[in-house]
């Protein structure tokens, strides 16, 4: 058996040594630490490529409460603005009708007055009328003339009676 | 046609006779096939992280992976994250004996992990390597490694002699473990490949089982690395954290 042979035990022993420590100061000094820093490099950028992510979605959540809360202001103002507006044109509109029913209340007050003052005219040449056809036919019929007073005291009590 | 001695493979030869005062430092086919692990092992670490990017080639991702095995499988998850001192060790002996095993498959190269000498040597290694370190870190209670807890004071006088004898086997059983299993399936290559030329046109059946046994034999030299290996890192979480 080839491996019981102590003569060759030596340079297998010398060689062993030789070539597992220079593996070993390669491994240790120049090719572990390559992987190791690549290992560590990538590990640092996705911890720090998630850190920045954390902190972006922190942000955006940040101007979305902040969006939100302009709409919602916005909203607010709107609905100010709007009510202000309604009330405004409410008042305006309330105005309007209040001056134009004054108008036409004045309006109708004068066509009231200007009928009443035709009317009165009108009841006024009626009666002068009356009381010159009453002389007339007091006249024609009596043949005596009647004094003016006489005739008109007599249409006014005919025309309160009627009236 | 003669059969070959299936022991022949095993045979030391010296390709460069070196005497250095007496002693015998030849180079031979054992050294060769270590300097050729050697090689290809730093030459493929160190040619796959040339240039080392942060999204990683293919070469150089292979190259991480069995750093990250070495470096979480074997230590982190047996001797624990404060054994991280001891990757370039473990990483180099793991490397070693695979690169060792497997190219002892390629026909008429050698297999250095098939001499007890080259597996005695790396376990004494770990062996005194491991206990130099739990001395240096326990002191004097580094001899609680062999007081098993909870156990009646009158087992201990029974217990206490089989943790020590388990302890001063570990080299032993670390050594043979690997010696025997390359040694045993190299001899059946070389066995059942006589086979082949002896018995004619019937030779495919050993052949076949050759071929079986080179697939079987590949499993087995990653095994044993492998399990070479955890061993290592298991001594190394005993003298580190005691139990």
């Amino acid at each position: 058996m080839p491996q019981l042979d102590l003569a060759t035990f030596p340079p297998q022993l010398i060689w062993l040594a030789i070539t597992f420590i220079v593996l070993y100061l390669l491994m240790a000094k120049l090719g572990l630490p390559r992987i190791s820093r690549v290992l560590e490099a990538r590990h640092q950028a996705i911890e720090g490529d998630l850190e920045k992510a954390q902190q972006m979605k922190v942000e955006a959540e940040a101007v979305i409460a902040a969006y939100e809360r302009a709409l919602s202001e916005a909203r607010q103002q709107a609905q100010l603005t709007l009510k202000e507006t309604t009330d405004r044109l409410n008042a305006d509109a309330a105005e309007r009708q209040r001056q134009t029913a004054e108008k036409l209340a004045a309006e109708t007050a004068a066509a009231e007055r200007r009928i009443a003052q035709a009317k009165n005219a009108a009841m006024a040449d009626l009666r002068d009328m009356a009381v010159e056809v009453a002389r007339a036919a007091a006249a024609r019929l009596a043949g005596g003339a009647l004094d003016g007073a006489g005739a008109a005291a007599a249409v006014d009590a005919v025309m309160r009676e009627r009236s | 046609m003669a059969t070959e001695n299936p022991l022949h493979q095993f045979t030391i030869e010296r390709l460069i006779p070196i005497h250095i005062g007496g002693i015998d430092a030849s180079y031979t086919n054992s050294a060769l096939l270590m300097s050729v692990a050697v090689v290809l092992i730093t030459g493929f670490v160190l040619l796959s992280t040339r240039n080392a990017a942060l999204v990683p080639g293919r070469w150089q991702s292979v190259s991480e992976m069995l750093y990250e095995f070495v470096a979480h499988n074997l230590i982190d998850s047996n001797a624990g994250h404060d054994a991280r001192p001891y990757l370039p060790f473990v990483f180099s002996l793991f490397t070693f004996i695979l690169l060792g095993n497997l190219l002892g498959l390629v026909p008429y190269s050698f297999t250095f992990t098939s001499h007890i000498i080259v597996t005695f040597a790396l376990a004494a290694v770990v062996f005194v390597g491991v206990t130099i370190i739990g001395i240096a870190k326990h002191g004097f209670r580094f001899l609680s490694l062999f007081v098993p807890h909870g156990v009646p004071p009158v087992l201990l006088l029974l217990l206490v002699p089989i943790e020590v004898l388990s302890y001063f086997i570990r080299p032993f059983t670390l050594s043979i473990r690997l010696f025997a299993n390359m040694m045993a399936g190299h001899t059946m290559l070389v066995i059942f490949a006589g086979f082949v030329t002896a018995l004619g046109l019937a030779g495919v059946l050993p052949l076949a089982v050759d071929v079986a046994l080179v697939l079987l034999e590949v499993l087995v030299a990653v095994l044993q690395a492998y399990v070479f290996a955890i061993l290592t890192c298991l001594y190394l979480a005993d003298a580190l954290h005691l139990h």
